[in-house]
């Protein structure tokens, strides 16, 4: 089911939470809604499943106009970020709840309630431990109880609020892989929240990434890692370094000096230049950023280096191999291969 | 828009009001106007009545020796709450479970078995009472019998307040303090019992109160000899019994008062103090 | 050396530390759980067993004692099911709902245990005597609350109510919102929450507070003996039949409804230690 929201707003005590937010999402795609602490993602999510009401704006599910629903009407499962699992239930239990609680007319048969949940059982893996009570289980295996309970409803659409985040790294990773697979079996729309960069581009068909409630930029995984549309998105996907510069009549100008980028338009002025630490070629050409190496250590299997650029003391980072020898240099002159131009910050 | 959306864990407002109305007057006739009935029967019969009452030399003896029973039986089970809590708390060992139930023990005794077992104990056709006797030493319908009746029904009191508390604090701190040269007592006085001083406050509070209002327990072991071992509650069940209603109210109005200052004082101590008090604080 | 390595192999009282003092507080505790509990309870119990078998039996079966102990528990039954419904529905009050005197409520729920209970009994019968000022409403009615067991129960209302609110408030406190929240996405109403989520996560609490409110009107003394009426087989509690009996220097027949009163009362704490670990271990908390 396709979701569409309308210039939704939304504000606690009047603080406002988000800002005139409008996202299309496609059915059957796996969106992540992705942005630090405090973007309004989580609300966004709560928004669309109908525990917290827009202050203002409209939300389709389809062609219908959810905005009026409760969250019972709204058919969505969700999956909260500490499990909230049922614990005076079994296992069992939980995952028929949602079933249970229908009224009689669209109640199915006790026997049939118990097969379908026995069926997700086994599609999360969790065979053979029904009759446990969720303290029994690890964390993994309450959230896919959790996930199994959400699905048992057949909701129209899936929302998973940070759904790993209070697991280990181990099982984070494993759960990741497996819930992409349970994906593309079953096919729902699903929405899920989280702040780990890492996460979201691994697992989503599409990136929402949010900040101080609003939306920046919306995309494929690879459009919003190579083509960030703000210095926030730039910052906060993968790693950056940036630069203040001068725009100059053709080319890109740090203290007066050429450094070997051309500028495209006729805009002229101060710029910020963003670019990857790994993107980067060096050069022997004296148009180009030069600096001191003032730090050097071993990250993997390349060495990030910290060079102190221009007459402010601006220092950036970039990335050679682990064995290159310009890594002991005092001195490197280097090249973005590839890097973007934004406008300075407008004073907030 | 903000249309008239209620949150999915939240009750409509008119079921709200609704259970907030029945609470509040279930607890207004159970709990305030017991109370209210107390202040206004007391001082039924006026003023001057009421001071008058408070002013006889039985009333000012029955105060004396509730005064005087709690002063001895308080501090007693702040020791032993002190001691118990350090064991239990501080140290691993075998039987430490069945230690703290033993210690809840007393809340399950009735009070009146909590002052018949010391009428058989020392009572007349004991081993102990008479040989005691023999010494000029009364237990049983004097000040010692009330005294140790007052100490069974109070022992938990400051305990079950500590032990949970100083569990929580673990023993990081003590073992610092031990590590930095100090000897035990300096470690106790320095570093546990400032971290105890409001929980071991609440005890006291609580434990006080008990023992200056038990009622079941003294009356089995007073005797009831008026003006000697008649406590406030004591004295005030014999005006009630007399048919004085207007002096067994004014002597009930002063333990009325001191619940209501432990009340107060506990909810200050809960409200500034929350954190250093026990998570199980306020059950008892 | 080889002396530490075999003692470690060896049954051993507690854990090493570094910490000093365990001779000394746990040998106070001991001792003076002993001198001021133990004691005297041994002293009890031997008085009973002086009886035999047949004597006890004989004794504790006593038409007078099984009445008395009939109306204790009856009404102290009554009082502990009145208290675990508005009990809870207090518990939920004070949790969930903001309202101006909030906090002077909550306070005041912990009066029973601070007032003297034979000030909170003549209190009671001064309220519920047919002149009192309820007693005066029910009176033309024909009913009568002091001086029958009705009064009886509530007096043991007055007095357990705080056990339910109190075990059942904190462990209400914890629940989170998700659950509900998650109850709710899956379809429920919120009645359908409220009696299949949230109460049968409460039930363990539910259930101390109702033993503990129970046990605590069995042995109730102060605030019960005015309001009751004491009419043997009526309105007699067992413990102002102990009572009596010490009155009439008959100190057997009052160690023998103690002790039948004090078994009862062990079995509750037992009952109330197996709940609370039962809850602990199958669902992680307790109550």
């Amino acid at each position: 089911m396709d979701v569409r929201i309308a210039k939704v707003r939304k504000e606690f005590d009047r603080f406002p939470a988000l800002h005139d937010v409008s996202l299309d999402i496609h059915s059957g795609e796996l969106i992540a809604l992705l942005g630090p602490s405090g973007s309004g993602k989580t609300t966004l999510l709560r928004l669309i499943a109908g525990l917290e009401m827009p202050t203002d704006g409209r939300i389709f599910f389809g062609d219908i106009d959810a905005s009026e629903k409760t969250v019972q009407e709204r058919n969505i499962g969700f999956v909260f970020q500490h499990y909230a699992l049922f614990r005076h239930m079994t296992i069992l239990e939980n995952v028929s709840f949602g079933l249970k609680v229908r009224p009689r007319s669209s109640r199915p048969p006790a026997g049939e309630i118990r097969r379908r949940a026995m069926e997700l059982l086994d599609l999360v893996q969790l065979s053979g431990l029904e009759k446990r009570y969720p303290n029994q289980l690890s964390g993994g295996q309450r959230q896919r109880v959790a996930l199994a309970r959400a699905l048992a409803i057949e909701p129209g659409v899936l929302l998973l609020d940070e759904p790993f985040g209070a697991l280990d790294a181990q099982v984070r990773r494993e759960l990741r892989k497996w819930l992409r697979e349970i994906h593309d079996r079953t096919g729902h729309t699903t929405v899920f929240v989280t702040h780990d960069q890492e996460e979201a581009l691994e697992l989503a068909d599409r990136l929402c990434v949010m900040s101080q409630g609003k939306i920046e930029q919306v995309g494929t995984p690879d459009a919003v890692y190579d083509t960030p549309s703000s210095p926030f998105v730039f910052g906060f996907i993968g790693e950056s370094s940036e630069l203040p510069v001068t725009i100059g009549s053709n080319e890109l100008l740090l203290d007066g000096r050429s450094v070997g980028l051309p500028a495209s338009s006729g805009t002229s002025g101060p710029a910020r230049l963003f670019f990857r630490p790994h993107d980067v070629e060096l050069t022997d050409d004296d148009a180009a950023l030069a600096g001191e190496v003032t730090a050097s250590r071993r990250v993997g299997g390349t060495r990030r280096v910290e060079i102190e650029i221009g007459n402010n003391g601006q220092k950036v980072e970039i990335d050679l191999p682990f064995d290159h020898p310009a890594g002991q240099r005092s001195r490197i002159s280097f090249r973005p291969r590839r890097w973007r131009l934004f406008d300075v910050k407008p004073q907030a | 828009m903000a249309r008239n959306f209620r949150s999915p864990t939240d009750e409509s407002q008119p079921v709200q009001l609704l259970l907030i109305g029945l609470s509040l007057t279930f607890m207004a006739l159970f709990l305030v106007l017991p109370l209210w009935a107390v202040f206004t029967e007391a001082l039924k019969e006026g003023l001057g009545v009421y001071i008058a009452s408070l002013q006889t030399p039985d009333a000012q003896s029955a105060i004396r020796l509730t005064l005087l029973v709690a002063a001895i039986a308080v501090p007693l089970n702040v020791v032993f709450g002190v001691c118990a809590s350090w064991a239990i708390a501080k140290f691993e060992f075998k039987g430490k479970a069945f230690l703290i139930t033993l210690i809840d023990l007393p809340f399950s005794v009735s009070p009146v078995i909590s002052g018949l077992v010391y009428v058989l104990l020392f009572g007349a056709g004991s081993v102990l009472g008479p040989w005691l006797k023999s010494f000029g030493i009364e237990v049983l319908f004097a000040v010692p019998g009330i005294v140790l009746a007052t100490i069974f029904v109070t022992f938990p009191f400051v305990a079950r307040e500590l032990i949970p508390l100083m569990q929580d604090q673990g023993t990081g701190d003590e073992e610092a303090a031990l590590s930095l040269g100090a000897n035990g007592w300096q470690t106790f006085w320095r570093v546990t019992l400032p971290n105890i001083k409001w929980g071991l406050l609440y005890g006291v509070l609580l434990c006080n109160a008990r023992a200056m209002g038990e009622f079941g327990a003294v009356a089995v072991v007073s005797g009831k000899i008026r003006g000697q071992t008649t406590t406030m509650p004591l004295q005030v069940e014999m005006l009630y019994n007399e048919y004085n209603g207007a002096a067994a109210f004014a002597l009930a109005s002063l333990l009325a008062l001191l619940a209501l200052v432990t009340l107060v004082l506990k909810s200050v101590l809960e409200w500034r103090f929350g954190d250093e008090l026990a998570a199980s604080g306020g059950r008892h | 050396m080889a002396a530490t390595s075999l003692k470690r192999a060896g049954w051993r009282l507690k854990q090493p530390s570094v910490i000093p003092g365990f001779g000394l507080t746990l040998g106070f505790t001991i001792a003076y759980f002993s001198l001021i509990i133990l004691v005297p309870l041994i002293a009890l119990g031997l008085h009973s067993a002086g009886l035999g078998l047949v004597g006890f039996w004989a004794a504790a079966t006593d038409a007078r004692v099984l009445g008395a102990l009939r109306v204790s528990f009856t009404t102290a039954l009554f009082a502990a099911a009145v208290n675990v419904v508005f009990g809870t529905l207090i518990a939920w009050v004070l949790v969930r709902y903001r309202f101006p005197g909030r906090r002077i409520f909550d306070a005041i729920v912990d009066l029973p245990f601070a007032l003297p209970t034979a000030v909170a009994g003549i209190a009671l019968t001064a309220i519920y005597a047919p002149n009192g000022i309820i007693g005066q409403l029910v009176a033309p009615l024909g009913w009568r609350i002091a001086y029958t067991p009705v009064g009886i129960v509530i007096a043991m209302i007055f007095i357990g109510l705080p056990f339910v609110v109190r075990t059942i408030q904190p462990i209400l406190e914890e629940v989170s919102r998700e659950v509900e929240e998650a109850s709710a996405t899956l379809g429920a109403n919120r009645l359908q929450t409220i009696t299949r989520v949230l109460l049968p996560s409460l039930t363990p609490a539910i259930l101390t507070g109702f033993a503990l409110a129970f046990a605590r009107g069995v042995g109730e003394y102060g605030s019960v003996i005015f309001i009751a009426g004491n009419i043997p087989f009526v309105s007699e509690i067992a413990p102002l039949l102990i009572v009596i009996r010490l009155e009439e220097f008959n100190y057997t027949g009052a160690a023998v409804i103690a002790s039948v009163m004090l078994l009862i009362s062990f079995a509750l704490l037992f009952a109330i230690n197996l709940i609370q670990a039962w809850s602990r271990r199958r669902y992680g908390y307790g109550a």
